[in-house]
């Protein structure tokens, strides 16, 4: 607890680190405070292709529904996906990671083999795939990128203990009779912390990345649920007409992986400055 | 110009920031290198011997400069004086490699591993030379075998990681020496090898030297080193000249305690060796020097003035210089 | 080196062997399978029946693999579902699409990447560093399809142009050809060049740290020596790493931007099989993607042979 003040309170003092706390906090304040900021439910549906106005401050889609709202609700959507897919993808990679990095021997092997399999396809193919087969809407599209993160927390994880094994402290501990579990919980794990926060953050930009990717062909969230991905691929057809329809979901994308990104560079340069570049 | 390099008040800034002014790693450092003379430095790490080299070779980098009132004289190979604080950066570049050239402690990182050893060779030569690829070929050859490398021709084709550390250093003071500079800085040149290759390779540095009539600073915390290739010294602590004298004096007449204790804290081979002496507390850090002696809270015989007065560098004896306020002759030096 | 390579494409065949069963299994889970998709709301069970013993689909799944896979250690990928085409010859027309996009997209994130993260290292902490970083942040946060929105946006509405959308050969028109990949060459381009520029930045960084770069300055080398033949040359071994899994993933991956430009490429075939349930069509793409990945990887080690003395597979 207080190491993670004190990382705050690191990261606070970085402009970048600023920059990306607060728009993280104001995304998620945003996607909490969605049915009290919206000032329409999602699907109410009205006047269509009304351009930005004070009744509508983003203005309304095809079917005349307030995009601002959608928006609102649709950050919502794509924070809850986010964190959820990767939470999947940690937790098992995470696990996965520590068994193989600490037995290494066969079992890594079969591991980080069905690991290289999974890391061989291009990330969207796979969550295009495990999407088709677990069917469409917001539960298996979040296990889908769930499954598709799994590798690199995995490899994180893996690699972090692996070097952690090496440290003499965890050598004396397993030389005067420590059992493997409590060697593993007491003192590797604190070492595997820095590179998964760090990783964890850029996860959360990617999953979101993916999910709007997703949505965008069809594959994952499905309408009239607001995903920023599938509303800029509804507007597409209507994009010279109404062109508010795409912009507005497409900077939301585009600032919501933004601060992610920030976040988390700016995580890695106050946990980890070996790799400060 | 008597010498082939006067350096004098020498002050290195390291900056901290626009706030902040900036501290001063070396301070008030005068030198002389004469001609076909060996010139030690000696020091902890840290103490900014290898930062002063930097400075000659105009390799400082952000965020170190060179203080202002700063002047490092070079006389050059025709003659003329050069201002190596103020000169352009094209005009270094001649001087670098060519007039003075520098060998590191660490020979298994100073080379890149990506080209041969012929190629790393006659680098140099491109540089400063006209030579076509023949007479590089020629001459890197002959360079290898003057820093008896067996199977030069064979070396020359090798990667440097297929040499060892005693190989590689031979090679690095190859690629110093084959422009025939005439000033050499060796950094520490044996620090990083096993204790037997480094008499070798201070042999053959005290050979070439000879045959190449150039000047070498030889930078290094081994009283063993200099006492092996060094004429005259200057002791550095905490970015000043404590001590400087020719190297007999420094081992029978040392007149600073810091010296003292670093002669004191030497092994020998001979003779039976009472307890090793150890000098207690470590190096202030910059920025955190007294306003008196630097040496002051380490030293045994320190008393209450030396906190509060800096000492001044002080002529003790002919060509004998020393910074300590308890020497017998610091007081006429005073006057 | 020429074992290494036997070597190597040996170790290849029971991964790919692994990722065809895996993907046939995986095919086959998916829920609805191609006989109730074709036939839509029409579907019965006795209909469902008949077109399963169509397409051998009525078989056990063991026997249907062996099939499969025997048809294609023979060079036979079947025939798809839908269409009765053919399946490895359209593979390989689509895939010279996606090979043509990949390159030229690859090609246009060197020119923007290389030069602007060797600068960034160069100039660390000035001006120019930040920008690029500030861009190349940007680069690695706008998602491909939202780039290809936007700029579609843009250029309609500000030039009124429309990207063209029937696809043309390179060798039928090559200006026409060009005229259509262009654009998205551009965006995966862009996309690409953001974490070449932090990665050539960082790593470029890194070397210009090392002892022997002081050794060069101190032969008197010129800063362009320095940066161009030595720093560059021992910032590869990460660059290259980092351009050929973007490469491997392009190949297969390219899926959204074909799809938003309408472009023949096998990214599209794929998402076209997986929304048809074209099994045979899925497994053959899906195989010859991963074929063209380890591909990929394997030119990646031998490059890295070639930039690096000290790595040898002799």
């Amino acid at each position: 607890m207080k190491s993670f003040l004190e990382t705050m309170r690191k990261l606070w003092a970085d402009p970048m680190g600023k920059i990306g706390m607060i728009g993280v906090f104001l995304l998620i304040a945003m996607a909490i405070c969605a049915p009290v900021l919206a000032p329409y439910p999602y699907d109410q549906i009205g006047m269509r292709f009304q351009p930005p106005s004070g009744e509508h401050i983003f203005g309304t889609d095809k079917f005349g529904r307030d995009i601002f709202s959608r928006v609102l609700y649709g950050a919502q959507v794509s924070i809850q996906v986010g964190v959820i897919a990767v939470g999947i993808g940690a937790v098992c990679g995470y696990l996965l990671g520590l068994v193989a990095g600490y037995f290494e021997g066969v079992v890594d092997r079969v591991i980080m083999c069905v690991m290289d399999v999974l890391f061989a396809f291009p990330s969207i193919l796979l969550a295009i795939f495990i999407s088709a087969v677990l069917g469409k809407g917001i539960g298996p599209t979040m296990v889908a990128i769930g499954i598709v993160n799994i590798p690199v927390f995995c490899r994180t994880v893996r690699a972090a203990v692996i070097s952690a094994k090496g440290l003499e402290y965890v050598q004396n501990a397993k030389s005067v009779g420590v059992k493997t579990w409590p060697i593993l919980l007491h003192h590797i794990s604190p070492n595997v912390v820095a590179p998964f926060t760090v990783q964890v953050t850029l996860a959360l930009s990617g999953a979101i990345l993916t999910e709007a990717t997703l949505s965008f062909l069809g594959m994952g969230i499905q309408p009239p649920s607001p995903s920023w991905g599938s509303m800029l691929s509804e507007a597409r057809a209507d994009m010279a007409r109404a062109p508010w329809v795409a912009l507005f979901p497409l900077l939301f994308i585009v600032v919501t992986i933004l601060v992610f990104n920030i976040l988390g560079d700016s995580l890695r340069d106050v946990l980890d400055p070996k790799l400060k570049v | 110009m008597e010498h082939l390099l006067e350096m004098r008040n020498l002050s290195i800034d390291l900056f901290r920031g626009k706030k902040q002014p900036p501290v001063k790693l070396v301070e008030g450092v005068d030198l002389n290198i004469r001609k076909r003379q060996t010139f030690g430095i000696v020091g902890e790490s840290g103490c900014g011997k290898s930062i002063t080299c930097s400075t000659l070779m105009g390799l400082l980098s952000f965020p170190l400069s060179v203080g202002s009132g700063s002047s490092i004289r070079f006389q050059r190979a025709d003659g003329s004086e050069t201002e190596l604080t103020s000169v352009s950066k094209t005009e270094m570049r001649k001087i670098r490699g060519r007039e003075i050239s520098m060998i590191f402690q660490e020979p298994m990182t100073a080379l890149d591993p990506m080209y041969t050893i012929e190629a790393q060779i006659e680098e140099t030569l491109r540089f400063h030379t006209d030579m076509n690829r023949a007479q590089m070929h020629a001459a890197a050859l002959e360079m290898l075998q003057k820093v008896k490398i067996p199977r030069a021709e064979e070396v020359l084709k090798d990667y440097p990681h297929h040499l060892s550390g005693g190989m590689l250093q031979r090679v690095m003071i190859a690629i110093a020496l084959i422009n025939n500079p005439r000033l050499l800085i060796a950094d520490e040149p044996t620090t990083a090898l096993d204790v037997t290759i480094q008499a070798q390779i201070l042999d053959l540095m005290n050979d070439l030297r000879e045959s190449y009539d150039t000047s070498v600073i030889m930078i290094t915390h081994d009283l063993g080193v200099i006492a092996e290739t060094c004429e005259e010294v200057a002791v550095f602590y905490a970015g000043q000249v404590i001590e400087q004298a020719s190297v007999e004096a420094i081992f029978h007449e040392a007149a600073h305690p810091y010296t003292a204790g670093l002669l004191r804290s030497v092994t020998s081979l001979g003779g039976a060796q009472k307890q090793l002496y150890a000098i207690r507390g470590t190096v202030p850090t910059a920025g955190n020097f007294s306003s008196g002696c630097r040496f002051a809270d380490r030293c045994d015989f320190c008393e209450e003035r030396c906190r509060v007065q800096a000492p001044p560098l002080v002529e003790i004896a002919p060509g004998h210089l020393c910074r300590c306020l308890l020497h017998p002759a610091q007081k006429e030096g005073l006057a | 080196m020429k074992n290494y390579i036997i070597r190597r494409i040996l170790q290849l065949i029971p991964v790919l062997l692994g990722i065809s069963i895996a993907i046939f299994a995986v095919l086959r889970m998916i829920p609805g399978g191609f006989a109730s998709g074709m036939l839509g709301i029409d579907a019965t069970p006795e209909l469902i029946a008949q077109v399963n013993a169509r397409y051998g689909l009525d078989q056990p799944a063991v026997t249907q693999y062996f099939q499969w896979i025997g048809g294609v250690l023979r060079g036979d990928f079947g025939q798809s579902f839908r269409s009765g085409a053919e399946i490895l010859p359209e593979i390989l027309t689509r895939f010279q699409v996606t090979l043509e996009l990949t390159i030229l997209a690859a090609v246009i994130s060197w020119v923007i990447a290389l030069p602007l993260g060797i600068l960034a290292a160069v100039k660390r902490n000035k001006l120019v560093d930040r920008v690029v970083r500030v861009v190349a942040l940007l680069g690695v946060s706008v998602p491909g399809f939202a780039l290809s929105i936007l700029i579609i946006l843009v250029l309609s509405l500000a030039f009124n142009y429309y990207p063209p959308l029937n696809y043309v050969g390179l060798f039928e028109d090559p200006l026409r050809n060009l005229e259509i990949m262009f654009l998205p060459a551009l965006i995966l381009g862009t996309s690409m060049a953001g974490s070449v520029m932090r990665m050539t930045r960082s790593s470029v960084l890194e070397v210009l740290r090392q002892d022997f770069i002081k050794t060069v300055r101190a032969k008197g080398a010129s800063e362009r020596v320095a940066i161009f033949k030595h720093a560059l040359r021992n910032a590869m071994i990460p660059i290259v790493t980092l351009i050929g899994l973007q490469m491997g993933s392009l190949l297969g991956g390219a899926v959204v931007v074909e799809q938003i430009f309408s472009l023949p490429g096998l990214g599209q075939m794929t998402l076209t099989g997986i929304n048809n349930r074209d099994y045979p069509v899925v497994q053959g793409c899906v195989l010859f993607i991963a074929f063209v990945y380890v591909l990929v990887n394997l030119v990646v080690d031998l490059l890295y042979a070639y930039i690096d003395p000290r790595i040898s597979y002799d």
